[in-house]
């Protein structure tokens, strides 16, 4: 029996699952190959959802559906942690299980944790919509903000989504111009770098319409630390600035099971960028957030790694060389507004050309997010 | 004189793209006390120019970029 085993059951490794319940289901019928899908939440989470939260436009439960409704009946669920992976046995334990499992194959797909404690005052002094909390928070908090600073701070990087800091103060203020709040409301928009995004194109184009919007670019701005008492965030260049209502995208990290297993010092797994292999270990893969590719990371991105991954590891199953590779793909659409979005395209080293908003992509966003589940059980 | 044979610490960098080298670098100066040397290593060609001037925002002082075969050494020091 060839056992592969998928820890994480979030957009890369439900995708993953499914499309190796597929792509072997010959080997699974004859009880050739298990696929095991490993995940310590019962409930899968669809994060971009957490965007629309704030402006009342989606609930955290629109967010997340039972994995056990998304999987293939082929796959062998397991709802648990992780606690240790140990490439040399090719094992892993559980936490609630006294035994471990043995894999043949196994793919990491455990995505990236928010660590706001990272910057002394940014968990009590800000607020941030990428988990289910903090999105209903600043909901009730942005419904009865009518007037003062609002910052959005990029606090970490990299961070999911290379989208949502742009789209958050291009919503807000629309959101806020359509109640009738916007002269009473400053909008700054804050980045780590000398230019707005990493993508030099996506920086140009937020740019303009930051200037048209009215909305303030600060960059060169490393928040050094948050004091929640005064409503300042102080920078690691020296800079201070006022806030009234602070949203921050926090501080991301991997995990502690990535460092333990010896597979990346920092928590993401070091993988070749092409094939996703571990370089640090034998038979061991990661897609999605935690894999360290030079590209952003977003669904869109596992989505693709976890079709790679799925074809290298039906291969090998089957005792074939692996020939599929990834090419740095990534997908995803802006929300230029409430209304209207644009959607760009890219591979590694490639920059991505930013179309002109319109309001038929925002429909075809909103639309995709409905669609999401269908891509997650491995339909589209 | 500084010493730039011998950094105080070196920040491997070589294959992140943009923006990685120079928030490695940001996330770690922050650690570090003045006077340390660091040697930042980069295949990013817009590094030689966004640390500089990252450097210069921030108060620290850049000591030499020197062009290798198939990267860039930043050399900077702490303030
Ligand atoms: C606000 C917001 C908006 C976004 N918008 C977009 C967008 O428009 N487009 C886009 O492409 N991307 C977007 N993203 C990013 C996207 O959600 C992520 O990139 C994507 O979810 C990554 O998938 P993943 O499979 O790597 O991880 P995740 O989907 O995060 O899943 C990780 C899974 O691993 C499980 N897990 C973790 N540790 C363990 C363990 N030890 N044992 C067992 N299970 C474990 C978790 O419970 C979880 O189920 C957005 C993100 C946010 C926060």
């Amino acid at each position: 029996m060839h056992r592969i085993a998928i820890v994480g059951g979030g957009t890369g490794g439900t995708v993953l699952a499914n499309r190796l319940a597929s792509e072997l289901q010959t080997e699974i019928a004859d009880g050739n190959v298990e696929v095991r899908l490993i995940t310590a939440d019962p409930n899968h989470v669809y994060k971009p959802t957490f965007l629309y939260v704030p402006f009342g436009k989606k609930t955290v439960d629109d967010a997340k559906r039972p994995i056990e409704e998304l999987v293939d009946r082929r796959v062998t669920l397991t709802i648990d942690e992780v606690t240790d992976v140990d490439t040399d046995q090719n094992r892993l334990s559980l936490a609630d299980r006294t035994t471990s499992l043995r894999y043949d194959q196994l793919v990491l797909a455990t995505g990236a944790n928010l660590e706001p404690e990272a910057v002394p005052g940014l968990a009590e002094g800000a607020h941030h919509f990428y988990g289910p909390d903090g999105a209903e928070r600043l909901r009730d908090e942005l419904a009865d903000f009518t007037e003062g600073h609002l910052v959005l701070s990029v606090v970490g990087v990299p961070h999911m989504c290379p989208a949502a800091p742009v789209e958050f103060p291009l919503m807000v203020d629309d959101w806020l111009r359509e109640r009738g709040r916007r002269e009473d409301v400053e909008i700054s928009y804050t980045y780590p770098i000398n230019r707005a995004h990493g993508l030099e194109s996506v920086a140009d184009w937020a740019t303009d319409l930051f200037e048209e919007r009215d909305i303030t670019l600060e960059t060169f701005f490393n928040v050094d630390e948050v004091d929640p008492d005064a409503e300042v965030v102080e920078t690691v260049e020296g800079t201070e600035l006022e806030y009234d209502l602070l949203v921050a995208i926090p501080p991301h990290r991997g995990s502690d099971l990535v460092i333990d297993a010896g597979l990346g010092e920092d928590g993401w797994v070091d993988v070749d960028r092409h094939t996703l292999e571990a370089t640090a270990a034998e038979d061991v893969y990661a897609i999605g957030d935690v894999a360290d590719v030079p590209t952003s990371k977003a669904g869109s991105v596992a989505h693709y790694e976890a079709g790679v991954v799925a074809d290298r590891i039906a291969s090998r199953a089957r005792g074939q060389t692996p020939t599929a590779i990834y090419d740095g793909k990534t997908v995803c659409f802006l929300e230029a507004g409430m209304d209207e979005a644009t959607f760009i395209e890219f591979t590694y080293g490639e920059e991505p050309y930013v179309r002109e908003p319109s309001k038929p992509l925002h429909w075809t966003k909103l639309g995709y997010n409905e669609s999401y589940w269908l891509t997650a059980r491995g339909l589209l | 004189m500084t010493d730039t044979d011998d950094p105080d610490v070196t920040i491997d960098s070589k294959d992140a793209s943009c923006p990685g080298p120079l928030m490695d670098l940001i996330g770690k100066v922050k650690t570090l006390d003045a006077g340390t040397v660091v040697e930042l290593q980069t295949t990013e060609r817009n590094s030689t120019t966004d640390v500089p001037e990252w450097l210069e925002e921030a108060g620290h002082d850049l000591v030499e970029i020197e062009e290798r075969d198939d990267y860039w050494s930043i050399y900077l020091e702490v303030n």
